[in-house]
């Protein structure tokens, strides 16, 4: 076994580069390929535990207020991302309404507890318990993570529903919306690094 | 073309999970710095592209057939599907929302199933046509996977707030579960291609030298060294 850590290979076609030192903007491109090797972070690891936690914050507002609500003739309705979860789970579709569930609540919730269990242990240069697993998981879960998607999905709704009824944004949205801006910041791959650093 | 030498001729490989350059001589199976399972190339790429691939393309006919939304209206029920959602919000003048729709239910998973394909024929045939712009072909169908799930979301949450009994009131259809499973297998099958087949059996192209060399910072935005080193 020889050292290889400061070895980096491109994972679109296998060839092999030594690490280089980025500055600000910058990334390393595969000279055979053309696909990102390395790409700056200027995140230290407070800075990634704080927007972990606000992250985690605005998820509970995302969850638990009303993402839009409608009114009609007088009558009022409103739903949050779990009623739309649960309107899928009527008949024959349920399993839709799993998918739905993992790609907008469960995968983002589990990768914003993962990520403060690990920073928080991080902060004190430490690899939390379960370490290899969570980061492992991590990984697994970055695709299923739908939320840029479901701001889309509510932008268009509220266009499809203008027509009808009255539509009103709630905070539900709002937070969505900061949410998923910040999800691409935080639980993207960089979070690697971590690797190297504890 | 010259280029910095492979994992294989280091005897390295990838770990996919944290990125590792793994060494191979005492041929580990796991990762020694994440322990999760480590292959030179993924297992069965193109069979199991090609399954996911038929899978989905099974589910794209009903998919779109098949409504995906019912809306009550005062009495009036109408069955929709994507395609006659995209053409009333053009209809209704929102060429912009009917163009997001459109792209992301019909165009995306159109061109998921080209792309994998032509990505996959090339690789059977041991094609070395324009292999850097079928790179980027792959990447791309990466980026745009996930987008098809729009629709999905879009009738959820349509569906959950127009409840009014006989007043109002829209449900999804099984379209939508169809629908969903081709973004599902979709996602499964780009997700099991290994974009590495694309480079493997290259003849043309000899090691740089057997040292790797520094991968050479750029900045975004600036154009890249082609030649690279």
């Amino acid at each position: 076994m020889f050292p290889t850590q400061h070895l980096i290979i491109c994972e679109h076609c296998d060839c092999v580069y030594e690490k280089a030192v980025l500055g600000k903007h910058q990334k390393t491109l595969c000279a055979r390929c053309g696909g990102v090797l390395q790409r700056y972070n200027g995140l230290t690891v407070e800075q990634r535990l704080a927007l972990s936690v606000t992250a985690g914050m605005l998820w509970l507002f995302a969850n638990f207020y009303p993402v839009m609500s409608i009114s009609m003739k007088g009558l009022k309705n409103s739903a949050t991302l779990w009623d739309s979860v649960l309107a899928l789970s009527q008949g024959p579709i349920t399993f839709m309404a799993m998918v739905a569930a993992i790609s907008i609540i469960i995968a983002p919730a589990f990768q914003l507890v993962l990520l403060i269990w690990v920073l928080s242990f991080a902060l004190s240069a430490r690899r939390a318990p379960g370490f290899k697993l969570c980061m492992r998981w991590l990984e697994t879960l970055r695709p299923w993570s739908m939320l840029e998607v479901c701001l889309l999905g509510a932008m268009v709704a509220v266009f499809k529903l203008a027509g009808l009824l009255d539509v009103l944004p709630g905070i539900g949205l709002f937070a969505l919306a900061v949410l998923s801006l910040m999800m691409i910041r935080i639980a993207g791959r960089d979070i690697r690094d971590l690797w190297d650093i504890l | 073309m010259k280029r910095p030498p492979t994992a294989s001729e280091l005897n390295l490989c990838l770990c996919h999970s944290c990125g590792l350059a793994c060494d191979m001589t005492d041929d580990p199976h796991e990762c020694p710095r994440c322990e999760a399972p480590l292959h030179r190339r993924k297992t069965n790429s193109l069979t199991r592209t090609w399954a996911y691939l038929f899978a989905a393309l099974a589910f794209y006919v009903p998919a779109n057939l098949l409504p995906v939304m019912n809306t009550m209206m005062l009495g009036n029920g109408a069955d929709s599907t994507i395609m006659s959602g995209v053409l009333e919000f053009w209809e209704g003048g929102a060429w912009d929302i009917a163009l997001i729709i459109f792209i992301a239910s019909i165009a995306v998973p159109g061109i998921k199933f080209v792309a994998l394909s032509l990505l996959l024929i090339t690789v059977q045939r041991g094609s070395d046509w324009a292999r850097r712009e079928r790179s980027k072909l792959y990447r791309f169908v990466e980026l745009i996977g996930y987008w098809s799930m729009l629709d999905v979301l879009v009738v959820a949450l349509v569906a959950a707030l127009v409840k009014f009994q006989a007043l109002g009131d829209i449900e999804p259809r099984p379209g939508i579960l169809f629908f969903g499973m081709v973004v599902v297998f979709t996602m499964f099958s780009a997700m099991s291609f290994d974009p590495r087949l694309i480079w493997d059996n290259a003849p043309d192209d000899e090691p740089l030298s057997d040292a790797p060399p520094q991968a050479a910072p750029a900045t975004d935005g600036a154009t890249p060294d082609p030649t690279g080193a």
